[in-house]
This record gives structure tokens, sequence and C-alpha cells, in this order.
């Protein structure tokens, strides 16, 4: 049987492609460029990611332009069939402005950007990514945002926890994000997004490797 | 025969959502003493977009501005025909 094939999707301005990359080869699948420009064909692929960076400058809000790129409607083909889709920091200000994800993301709390190690709590989710985690587990990977303030209209937060999409928490909040939360599901649950870096943390020399119990799913 | 109307998009972080841009200017103008009360930062944006009227034309707008200009969770948005 061959290797699992993920698709790594690079937009204008993303800029941690080559680490989710080499995290993908390193867990032993087979890791695949996809173009903004392009539609692809999701039906080969085991799983999708979208990793951080600024696409488009982050302009007008960020993710909002990259939302609108030609691949994101192969990602919506791809979401609607259930295959797992993980947007990391600004993949996932993109998969919320493509309506893929619930909430926004925006200004920190601060208002600085902010560089640091964070420690993560499993809160729910059925996404397969961090699957072999219990709720409650805790993970220490970085955080690189400006805009990383999840919001979500109070209404809808408690729809939000009842239908058990509040994926990961943060447990001392550093950018105001309501209900501390750092990352969600859709309602399916293929579909996945986090502020915070698992690509960073992937080898112990990197100053851990928490980072491979969300993204180690396609063994 | 379709003409040419412009429309001014203001783009503002709705009131609930803390406008972290405006306090930013906000605070700075206060400590230099200004007698500044509040600010809040949005977004302008002048559309010019095609249609036969000016109905089909603002229907236009609108479907531009809640669609990408404005992100309606957490900003409002408010169409002048200029």
């Amino acid at each position: 049987m061959g290797k699992s094939r993920v698709g790594v999707i690079r937009f204008p301005g993303t800029n941690c492609d080559r680490d989710v990359f080499e995290a993908v080869e390193q867990s032993g699948a087979e890791a695949v460029w996809l173009w903004h420009g392009d539609q692809f064909d999701f039906k080969g692929f085991a799983a999708l990611i979208l990793p951080g960076g600024f696409s488009y400058g982050d302009y007008l809000r960020s993710g909002a332009l990259a939302a609108r790129a030609v691949a994101m409607q192969s990602v919506r083909e791809a979401a609607s069939h259930g295959t797992p889709i993980l947007g990391i920091c600004n993949g996932f200000q993109i998969l919320c402005e493509s309506g893929l994800l619930p909430g926004a993301l925006s200004r920190n709390h601060g208002l600085r950007f902010i560089d640091a190690w964070v420690d993560l709590k499993k809160a729910g989710g059925k996404t397969t990514f961090g699957a072999a985690l219990k709720v409650g587990d805790g993970i220490r990977i970085p955080i690189a945002h400006a805009d990383g303030r999840y919001i979500i209209a109070e209404e809808n937060l408690k729809g939000l926890r009842d239908n058990n999409q509040v994926w990961l928490e943060y447990v001392d909040n550093p950018n105001g994000s309501i209900a501390n939360i750092a990352g969600v599901t859709n309602a399916a649950g293929n579909v996945a997004g986090l502020m915070p870096h698992p690509e960073r943390a992937y080898h112990e020399w990197m100053g851990g490797s928490d980072g491979r119990k969300l993204l180690e799913i396609w063994k | 025969m379709a003409k040419e109307f412009t429309f001014g998009v203001t783009v503002m972080p709705r009131k609930e959502v803390l406008d972290t841009q405006g306090r930013a200017v906000e605070e700075t103008l206060k400590r230099e003493g200004e007698p500044v009360v509040s600010a809040r930062v949005g977004r302008y944006v002048e559309l010019k977009v095609t249609g036969t009227t000016v109905k089909e034309a603002e229907a236009t707008a609108q479907k531009i501005s809640s669609g990408l200009l404005a992100n309606t969770l957490i900003e409002t948005f408010e169409l002048k025909l200029l």
C-alpha cells in the first residue's frame, strides 16, 4: 500500500508551508503541494492542511481574500465529503472567513503580536487531528499571531459547546479569545482550525514535540 | 444599458466587539492631552459597480459588502451612493 497523501495548500503570503510539508513527510505520509490558483481532485487526499502565514498580506481582514481563492472550491467539496481538513493560524482564519468553520479571528486583546509557547488542553471535538488525546489532556506548542482573538456571538457559543465543536482551549488565555478558545471544528467534525502551530513543535530540539499529537493522523 | 455607480462603503467594528485599533488611537490621543472621549477605527472602501439601474447596482454593492468587505460576525457596514 502506498503512503497516505496529504495536501498542503499555498496561498500568496503563506510562510509556514515548508514546516508543515516537512512535518507531514516525517510523519510517514507523502506531502503534496497544492496551489491557491488551481482546483484539485480532493479524492486523492487523506487530509488537507492550510498552513499559517499572511495570505494576501492580511489585506482587508486576515484570511478574507484567501477564502475566495480558486483552490477553496475544492476545499469546500472536500469538506462536504468528510475529508479531514486542518487550518493552522492563518489557515484557521481562512477557514473561518470561508464559512467552513464558525466564528472569526480578530486583533489580540493586548494589540501586540504574540510569539510564545502556550499550554493548551483538549476540550472536545470529533476531529481526527489529535483524536488520540483525551478531553482534558494538555499539550504545549507555540503561538505566533496578532489576530488570534477568537470571537463568536454569545448565543452561538452555547451551540458550539452543545455540538462538541470546541476543540482546544488555552490554559492561560494570551489574546482575549472568548471562552479561552484556541481551536474549533465544524459541526461534522472533519474540519478543524487552531491558532497555535503544531508543526513548530515536532522535535524536542524545537523546544517540544507535542505538535506530533495533533499532526500524526495519517499513518 | 449598464451604467457605472460609485458607492462609499464604511465598515466599522461592531459595538460589542472590542475595537483594539480604536482603543490604541484613543489612548495615544488621551496621553497627548487631547480632549478625546473615544475613537473608533473602521475602513472605507470606494466601490464602482455597473448596473442598469441604481437599485440593481445597490443590490450588487450590498452583496459585495456583506460577502467580502465586511465580516458581519464582527463588523457592520453602511452604503452611500456617491
